[in-house]
């Protein structure tokens, strides 16, 4: 009897360290992301131009450098801030000059940012300035989106692919 | 006020183990192997997830196929395989946390005790960067979830060239080779968390890192039940171009995730360094544990090994003699790893109470608790008794105080631990009349604060390890019972019946004689020493 009653006792206490492994390993659920929302999320990197644009040298200057030394072109390291600004529907959403990465000033800038937005047709603005222009834009992409809820639209940039893309 | 905490959190746990202790007693008691239970987990977290691997496939879209398969078409196998991988990893992360909670509430970190604790936090964070990449590597909208957030988090220290996150940008971005990655990690970070594990336990000897039998049945059979019942599921596979609204998280190990959401990322990082770091820091915390380390008596050690055979905390060693006795060995004292203890005391064949006083210097001894001293208050304290049944209780600092015992005709004498009493004080209590009774308590049974005080008091009384208690000490005047300071009450009614009980008429004759005189003694323990 006793005995039993102390099985009975073990199993009362696995039951409970199960109910607890088996409640608290996936739920109560969290929300991580409103359901009626959508996000763009800006992720890029992308280096601005040198701060001091590069310079042909004389064939004086050359001369005077190392023969291993000898480059045609003389190239300060410091890069220009990354301006960029993005709009939705006329309504600013993100306007930052990004500074330039590392000690030296002269890895690229680069910026992660989620913006959650309401779902629904949009006209989406996004202008960038790599230059030390301050009138006009280096790059600028107008377009219509249709954003669905939870639609996760990414804002990348690849110079090469002509600058901005959607994914 | 931590003391207040402190405390409260000991009455809890000596309180949930005594209830414990009537279902399970002391041997499956599972609050008494927790740190078996974490290996326990452990292995079986091994064991399924070698099958797990061998059926997952690396990659964006297989990875999470492989493990539907093994989840819906080969449940009775792989399903069964993975539910326990997980649910073992749970039931880990749950010991760990009770294991450091309990650790602390009876204040077992501090002193020189701190390298067990201290290097508890890095397992800490271990076994949870063992369960997150286990949580990765599954694809499903957790993962997803996870591998943003995670990532995200990480970005914001300024040591990655490129921000992590954008690996999981778009699915066209997503590159095998970080599952790659991710997989070799998920399987290196437990095996350094096997080899933290055993540093972890470098200054605990003789560790108890398997439960016993049927503790072990119990928790596989609990684990294997629940797997079946509720078998462990995927959240629907990945897409980079959505975002997962709702997550099941596993709270155990992903409890701190929606901490993002409400704090920057620097504000969690400075919450979690810090907690760390006061976690870590706790040993050093006031009030100090500091404590004067066991010290060798050369002139008197023979090298016999039982201290070090008997030490809990590793710190005794023995090494080449080193003083022109003509013995092999000299036990030598690791001062850091001391705790101060006196078991070793209490195991040294020289700690004789019968040899004159002058000469009471035991082989090994604490410099502030001496034998001596013990022997003088014992003798101080036996003249003050009388009556028939004259009681003298040996108890320990950590079970019951000795002056919550305050009971006519009884004389209660506190040791750093139960196990520092060598067997021979109760022969000379005995022998020499100081009482007509001794009583023996120390923490409660299958838990002791200094890990073997009852234990090995237990065997050498029992004659099973040296040193014995002799032959000649007539058992029915010895009494034993062990108890946690919650268990006062229990323990005056066992003193009382033990005295009353040696009011009683003396066993039948032809019985062991009641020996009186100690020359016969003094012969016995010094063959002994020798
Ligand atoms: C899965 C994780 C862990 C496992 C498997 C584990 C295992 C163990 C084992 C087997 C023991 C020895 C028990 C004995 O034989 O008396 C022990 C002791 C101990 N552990 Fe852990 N441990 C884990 C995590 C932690 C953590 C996170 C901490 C605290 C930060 C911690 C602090 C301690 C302390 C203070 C002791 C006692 C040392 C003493 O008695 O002086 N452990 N652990
Ligand atoms: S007092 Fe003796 S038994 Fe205890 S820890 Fe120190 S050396 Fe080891
Ligand atoms: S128990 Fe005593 S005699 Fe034996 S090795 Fe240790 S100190 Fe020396």
């Amino acid at each position: 009897m006793a005995r039993a009653l102390r099985y009975l006792g073990q199993a009362a206490v696995y039951l409970l360290i199960a109910i607890l492994l088996g409640i608290f390993s996936d739920s109560p659920a969290y929300l991580a992301f409103p359901r009626d929302q959508a996000l763009i999320k800006l992720s890029l990197v992308h280096s601005a131009q040198r701060k001091v644009p590069c310079r042909k040298l004389s064939a004086e200057e050359l001369a005077e450098l190392a023969p291993n030394m000898r480059k045609p072109m003389s190239c300060s390291r410091e890069r220009l801030p990354l301006w960029l600004e993005v709009r939705l529907d006329d309504r600013l959403l993100f306007s930052k000059s990004l500074p330039p990465a590392g000690l030296s000033k002269d890895g690229p800038a680069r910026v992660y940012h989620r913006i959650p937005v309401a779902p629904g047709r949009h006209s989406l603005s996004l202008k960038m300035r790599d230059s030390a222009r301050t009138e006009g834009y280096d790059y600028q992409l107008d377009m219509e989106v249709e954003l669905e809820a939870l639609q996760n639209l990414v804002v990348d940039f690849r110079p090469e692919s002509g600058g901005f893309i959607l994914r | 006020m931590t003391l207040g905490i402190k405390g409260g959190m000991r009455t809890g746990f000596l309180w949930i183990e005594d209830w414990l202790d009537r279902a399970f007693g002391p041997a499956w008691n599972p609050l008494y192997h927790l740190g078996a239970l974490g290996f326990f987990y452990y292995w079986i977290v091994a064991a399924s997830g070698i099958y797990v691997y061998i059926l997952f496939d690396t990659g964006t879209t297989e990875a999470y196929d492989s493990i539907e398969y093994m989840t819906v078409e080969q449940w009775y196998l792989g399903g069964v395989m993975r539910s326990l991988h997980r649910y073992a990893s749970d039931g880990m992360v749950l010991m760990m946390v009770v294991h450091m909670l309990r650790e602390f509430a009876l204040d077992r970190y501090r002193g020189n005790r701190w390298f067990t604790w201290f290097t508890g936090v890095p397992v800490f964070w271990l076994v949870i960067a063992s369960g997150i990449t286990g949580y990765w590597l599954v694809w499903d909208k957790l993962a997803q979830y996870l591998a943003l957030a995670t990532t995200e988090w990480f970005d914001w220290l300024p040591i990655f060239g490129q921000p992590i996150a954008r690996n999981f940008l778009a699915p066209s971005l997503l590159d095998d080779r970080f599952f790659t990655l991710l997989t070799f990690m998920h399987i290196a970070v437990p095996l350094i968390l096997l080899l933290v594990l055993w540093i972890h336990l470098q200054r605990v000897s003789r560790s108890r890192i398997h439960p016993a039998r049927g503790l072990a049945l119990g928790t596989f059979a609990m684990l294997l039940a629940l797997s079946l019942f509720k078998p462990a599921v995927s959240q629907g596979p990945a897409d980079l171009a959505r975002i997962p609204a709702e997550v099941g998280l596993d709270w155990f190990y992903l409890a701190g995730y929606p901490l993002m959401d409400i704090w920057s990322k620097g504000a969690l990082w400075a919450f979690t360094a810090t907690l760390t770091l006061i976690v870590a820091v706790l040993p050093w915390l006031p009030p100090l544990r500091r404590v004067p380390a066991a010290v060798v008596d050369l002139k008197n050690c023979n090298g016999c090994t039982r201290c070090t055979e008997d030490c809990p905390f590793n710190a005794v060693s023995m090494q080449p003699r080193t003083d022109g006795l003509p013995f092999e060995w000299e036990a030598a004292v690791n001062a850091s790893h001391c705790v101060a203890c006196g078991i070793c005391a209490g195991a040294c064949p020289t700690s004789t109470p019968f040899r004159r006083a002058s000469d009471l210097v035991p082989g090994i001894d604490l410099p502030d608790r001496s034998l001596r001293q013990l022997r003088d208050q014992l003798e101080q304290a036996a003249a003050a008794l009388s009556g028939k049944a004259r009681v003298v209780v040996f108890g320990c600092d950590h079970g019951v105080a000795p002056r919550d015992l305050a009971l006519p005709g009884v004389a209660a004498l506190s040791l750093p631990c139960i196990g520092a009493l060598p067997p021979s004080f109760i022969d000379y209590v005995l022998s020499r009349d100081l009482a007509d009774g001794v009583f023996i308590t120390g923490c409660r049974k299958g838990e002791c604060y200094q890990r073997f005080g009852q234990r090995w008091t237990e065997d050498r009384l029992a004659r099973r390890r040296d040193p014995y208690l002799r032959a000649r000490v007539p058992r029915e005047r010895i009494g034993t019972f062990w108890a946690a300071p919650t268990n006062r009450r229990r323990l005056v009614q066992a003193v009382e019946s033990f005295a009353a009980g040696l009011g009683a008429p003396p066993p039948a004759p032809g019985g062991p004689e009641r020996p009186v005189g100690a020359p016969e003694a003094s012969t016995e323990e010094a063959a002994a020493h020798g």
